[in-house]
C-alpha cells in the first residue's frame, strides 16, 4: 500500500487488512471522490502571442503570465494530490507522466498540459494503445518533441524515436535507425495552432507508403501506434518500467513478467497489468528497493499526517519539491525523472530534514503526545504505516525522546519510511 | 528552445536504470556509489599528505550531453555541401573564426579560437565508431564504456583505476555528486567532490544517527542512511577546517561547467593526487531553434575554458593539463524543419593542452558521401582514449580498452 497511494496511515492499513484483492480492485475501479471533487482543476485564460515588434516589458509581462499559469497548476495538481479521497489514481496519474515525461519549460501552455494530465487521467487505466494513439496528437508532447514541425521536406525525428525508445519498446526494443526515419515520415503533416487545436496539413504530409517494424502502410498515428505497440518487445518493456515505478528498484525476474505481460495481454490493458504488479507474488518480496521520490515522500507525509491541503500548506511544499528537484509539469526531461541516489543526495538530506521538521510542527500529534511515553515510538510507526523501525533508527528516535515534533521528523526522514 | 533531452540527471535513475537493465548495462550496486562521496576537506587534506608531484601529466574530460552538432561548430563555411544542406541554418565565410581556408569555428567560441592562434589548440575531426547507434543513452554508453559492440557494465576510466597500482582514493575525481558510467569500474569508483557549503541542520544529531550503518538494511536504505553520514563529515568539515584553504568565493554549486572546472583548477593548483577530473554540461540536443540556443552553449564552453586557464595561469602545473571535450554523436547533416538537426553520428574532438600537437588531426569526413544521411567517421574514438591512456595517465591501454585501436597521436 505504501508503494502504491500516496501516504497511507496504520490505521488504513488496519482497515484493508488481508483482504488486498478487494482494496486493490476498489482503488482501481472508478468510483465517487469528494475531495476530486472539492478540487476541480483551474481554467486559463488565453494568453495572446505579442507581436514581433513587442517591447521587453510587453514580453516580460507575458512571460510572467506564461509562468503564473504554470505555478497554478502544479499548486492545482499537489492540492489535488493532498485532498483526493482514493490516492491511487492520483499517484497511477503522476506515474503515467514519469512515463510520458513532458514540462512546461518548453510547452509554455498551461492548459495544454492540463489536457494531458486530464488525458493520462482518464486513460491512464483503460487501453495503453488508446492512450498512445491520443498522446501522438496530443497538442503538448508534440510541442515538447518538436512534433509539429516535422514536415515531408525535412523529418523531425524527435518524436517518432523517443516514441519507440521511451515510451513504447525502450533501447534494444528491436527497432532499427530505418524504423524511426519511416516513423517520423509517417508523422508528418501534424500542426499545433497558437490556441492548441492539433490539425492535419496534407501539403506538409509525406505521401508514403512507409515501412515500420516490418509493416508496410500509408500510416495514420493511429495505425503507426498499432503497428509500434504490436512489436513483440512492447509488452516486456512497458511491464519493465511498471515494475520499477511502482515495485522494486530491481529487475523484475522472468517469471514475474511472464505473468505481468499475460495480464496485460493483447487488449494492452493498462489496468490489467498494474493491478498484476500490485497483487504478484513477488510484489511483498520486493519491498525496501525504491527510494520515495520527493513527491511521493511530501504528499504521503502531507497525507498521513492529516495536513490540510490549504494554499499556504501546498505552496510551502511546492517550494521543497523545487529544492528537492521534482516539481510536477517540469520533469528535467524526456525520460522522466531520476530516482534512487539522486533523491539521496546529501543536499537532500538537509532539505527533507528541514521540511520534517516544519511537517511536524504544523499537524495535530496529540495522538503522539497523548501516548505513554514508552509507546510514542510505537505510536508514531503506526501512524507512518510502518511494521517496526531498525536498530538504528531506533537510537536515532531516542535522542528525541520527549520531543513528538522531533520524534515524527525523524521518522519521516528515517531510511525505514523513505524507502518503500 | 532546448530539446529536452539530457541525460545526465537520470543517469543513475530508476528510468535509467531500467534502460540499462534491458539491454544488461550497468549494474545499479555500481552506479549507486553512495560511498565515493568526498568533500573539499578531504581534497585538501589529500593534497598536504600526498601532493601529486608537479609534472605529472594531468586529464581534464568535459562531456558535453545531448549529441552537439559539431558541423555548426568547427564550421567547414567553404563547402557549398554545408550551406546546401543547412538552409537558414549556417554560417557564412565571414562569420565564423577563421581557422584555415576551409573551416572555421562558431562565432561563440572566441577564446578556442585565440588558442588555436597559440597553438593550444588541436581538433580530431570525425571521430566515432562502425555501426553508429543515434539513442542517447546507446551512444553515450558506447562512449563511456569505451564498447562499441557489446554492453559493458564498466567505464574505461573506472576500468582506468581498476588496473592501475596507486591506491589513493581521489586519484579519479568527478565533480558533482552523480557520478557518470565512465567512472565507474569493476573494483573502483572515481570519488565524487560536492562543493557546497551548508549551515546548521536542524536535526543534526538525529542525522548522524541516521547515517550509522544497520545490519538489517536493504541496499536502498543504505543508500538514504549514507546521505546523512555525508551530512556529518560535511559538517565537522566545516567546523574543524576553518584555517584550510577554502575555496574561492566565486565557486558556487550551481552545477554550471565554469564552477565545475574553477573548482579542478582549485584543486590541481593545491596539488590534490589526482590524475583524471571528469565534469560535464548538457543540454546541446538541439531539435529546434539550434543556431542561437547552440551559440549560447558554445559560449559558455568558451568562457569556461578560458576561465580555468586563467585559474590556472601561473601554477607550475599548468602546462601539466589536458583538456578533451566530447559528446555522444555529431548531429545529422541535413537540418530539419524546425531549424535544428536531428541525431547524427561522427563528430570532433576538442583537446586544449599546451601539451597538445595543434591544428587538425584526421579528416573531415565528407558532407555528399553519407551513410544514410549521416557522416562516416573516419577514426574511432578508442585512438583518442588509448592516446590519453598512454600519454597523459601513464596506463596501458590494453587491459583497459584492448588493442583493437592504435594510439592517435594527437599529444607531443
Amino acid at each position: 500500500m505504501r508503494r502504491a497511494a500516496f501516504g497511507v496511515t496504520g490505521a488504513d492499513v488496519d482497515r484493508v487488512g488481508a483482504d488486498v484483492e478487494t482494496w486493490v480492485a476498489g482503488a482501481l475501479n472508478p468510483g465517487a471522490d469528494p475531495g476530486v471533487d472539492a478540487t476541480p482543476p483551474p481554467t486559463f485564460a488565453a494568453i495572446p502571442a505579442v507581436g514581433a515588434n513587442a517591447g521587453r516589458e510587453e514580453r516580460q509581462a507575458r512571460n510572467k503570465a506564461v509562468n503564473d499559469q504554470g505555478d497554478q497548476l502544479s499548486l492545482w495538481w499537489l492540492t489535488r494530490m493532498v485532498a483526493a479521497h482514493r490516492p491511487v489514481r492520483e499517484r497511477l496519474t503522476f506515474a503515467w507522466h514519469n512515463h510520458w515525461a513532458t514540462s512546461l519549460s518548453k510547452v509554455r501552455q498551461a492548459s495544454l498540459m492540463l489536457k494531458q494530465n486530464e488525458l493520462l487521467r482518464s486513460q491512464g487505466l483503460g487501453s495503453f494503445t488508446t492512450l498512445a494513439q491520443q498522446l501522438v496528437v496530443d497538442p503538448a508532447l508534440m510541442i515538447w518533441l518538436d512534433a509539429e514541425k516535422n514536415t515531408k521536406a525535412a523529418p523531425n525525428e524527435n518524436l517518432a524515436r523517443e516514441l519507440m525508445e521511451l515510451f513504447c519498446l525502450g533501447v534494444g526494443g528491436g527497432y532499427t535507425e530505418d524504423d524511426v526515419k519511416q516513423s517520423a515520415r509517417a508523422l508528418t503533416g501534424w500542426r499545433v495552432a497558437a490556441d492548441g487545436t492539433v490539425s492535419h496539413d496534407a501539403q506538409r504530409t509525406d505521401p508514403g507508403p512507409e515501412t515500420v517494424l516490418g509493416v508496410t502502410d500509408h500510416f495514420t498515428p493511429q495505425t503507426l501506434v498499432g503497428a509500434i505497440l504490436a512489436a513483440p518487445t512492447h509488452p516486456r518493456y512497458l511491464a519493465t518500467r511498471w515494475w520499477h515505478q511502482l515495485a522494486s528498484g530491481d529487475a523484475p525476474s522472468d517469471d514475474v513478467l511472464s505473468r505481468l505481460v499475460a495480464a496485460y495481454g493483447p487488449s494492452r490493458d493498462s489496468k490489467a497489468l498494474i493491478s498484476a504488479i500490485l497483487l504478484d507474488p513477488a510484489f511483498d518480496a520486493a519491498a525496501g528497493t525504491l527510494v520515495a521520490s520527493p513527491v511521493e515522500w511530501l504528499v504521503g507525509a502531507m497525507r498521513t499526517l492529516a495536513l490540510p491541503a490549504t494554499p499556504a500548506n501546498v505552496q510551502q511544499g511546492r517550494a521543497v519539491l523545487r529544492m528537492l528537484g521534482q516539481v510536477p509539469f517540469y520533469p528535467p526531461n524526456v525520460s522522466g525523472w531520476p530516482s534512487g541516489a539522486s533523491w539521496s543526495s546529501t543536499a537532500a538530506a538537509t532539505t527533507r530534514a528541514a521540511a520534517a521538521t516544519k511537517l511536524a510542527t504544523l499537524a495535530d500529534l496529540s495522538q503522539i503526545s497523548s501516548a505513554t511515553a514508552s509507546s510514542r515510538i510505537d505510536a508514531v510507526a503506526h501512524l507512518l504505516a510502518l511494521d517496526h523501525f531498525s536498530p538504528r533508527t531506533l537510537d536515532a528516535l531516542a535522542l528525541a525522546k520527549g520531543k513528538p515534533v522531533q520524534l515524527v521528523a525523524t521518522a519521516l526522514i528515517s531510511p525505514d519510511y523513505l524507502v518503500v | 528552445m532546448n530539446a529536452p533531452y539530457d541525460p545526465r540527471l537520470p543517469l543513475d535513475g530508476l528510468t535509467r536504470r531500467g534502460f540499462l537493465r534491458a539491454s544488461g548495462v550497468v549494474s545499479a550496486a555500481a552506479l549507486l556509489a553512495g560511498s565515493a562521496g568526498c568533500s573539499w576537506s578531504d581534497v585538501t587534506k589529500a593534497a598536504s599528505q600526498n601532493p601529486l608531484p608537479t609534472g605529472t601529466p594531468i586529464l581534464v574530460l568535459v562531456t558535453l550531453y545531448g549529441g552537439n552538432d559539431w558541423l555548426n561548430t568547427v564550421i567547414p563555411a567553404a563547402d557549398p555541401a554545408y550551406h546546401d544542406a543547412r538552409p537558414g541554418m549556417s554560417y557564412g565565410h565571414e562569420e565564423v573564426l577563421a581557422l584555415d581556408d576551409v573551416s572555421g569555428l562558431n562565432p561563440g567560441l572566441k577564446n578556442m579560437a585565440s588558442l588555436w592562434s597559440s597553438k593550444k589548440l588541436g581538433i580530431m575531426r570525425g571521430v566515432g565508431y562502425a555501426h553508429p547507434d543515434r539513442s542517447h543513452f546507446r551512444s553515450m554508453d558506447i562512449w563511456q564504456t569505451a564498447s562499441p559492440s557489446a554492453p559493458l557494465n564498466t567505464g574505461w576510466l573506472g576500468r582506468w583505476l581498476d588496473h592501475v597500482s596507486d591506491q589513493e582514493p581521489l586519484l579519479g575525481l568527478n565533480i558533482g555528486p552523480v557520478l557518470p558510467v565512465l567512472a565507474v569500474g569493476a573494483q573502483r569508483t572515481f570519488a565524487a567532490l560536492s562543493v557546497k557549503e551548508r549551515g546548521a541542520d536542524p536535526l543534526a544529531a538525529v542525522m548522524a544517527a541516521l547515517g550509522k550503518p544497520d545490519s538489517t538494511d536493504t541496499a536502498a536504505e543504505r543508500m538514504v542512511a549514507s546521505s546523512y553520514a555525508a551530512v556529518g563529515r560535511v559538517r565537522d568539515d566545516v567546523v574543524t577546517h576553518m584555517s584550510e584553504v577554502s575555496l574561492p568565493d566565486e565557486i558556487t554549486d550551481d552545477g554550471s561547467l565554469k564552477s565545475q572546472l574553477l573548482t579542478v583548477a582549485a584543486c590541481i593548483r593545491l596539488g590534490a593526487p589526482t590524475r583524471c577530473y571528469t565534469v560535464s554540461m548538457g543540454g546541446f540536443d538541439t531539435h529546434a531553434g539550434e543556431k542561437a540556443t547552440q551559440t549560447l552553449l558554445l559560449t559558455g564552453l568558451d568562457t569556461a575554458i578560458a576561465e580555468f586557464r586563467t585559474a590556472m595561469a601561473g601554477s607550475p602545473r599548468a602546462s601539466d593539463v589536458v583538456l578533451v571535450a566530447y559528446s555522444e554523436f555529431g548531429r545529422r547533416v541535413m537540418a530539419n524543419a524546425s531549424e535544428g538537426t536531428d541525431h547524427g553520428t561522427a563528430g570532433d574532438v576538442l583537446i586544449v593542452s599546451d601539451r597538445v600537437k595543434p591544428g587538425f588531426h584526421g579528416d573531415q569526413p565528407s558532407l555528399t558521401d553519407l551513410d544514410a544521411g549521416d557522416l562516416k567517421a573516419s577514426q574511432d574514438f578508442r585512438s583518442l582514449y588509448a592516446e590519453l591512456l598512454t600519454s597523459v595517465l601513464g596506463a596501458d591501454p590494453a587491459p583497459v580498452i584492448g588493442t583493437e585501436v592504435a594510439a592517435s597521436h594527437v599529444l607531443v
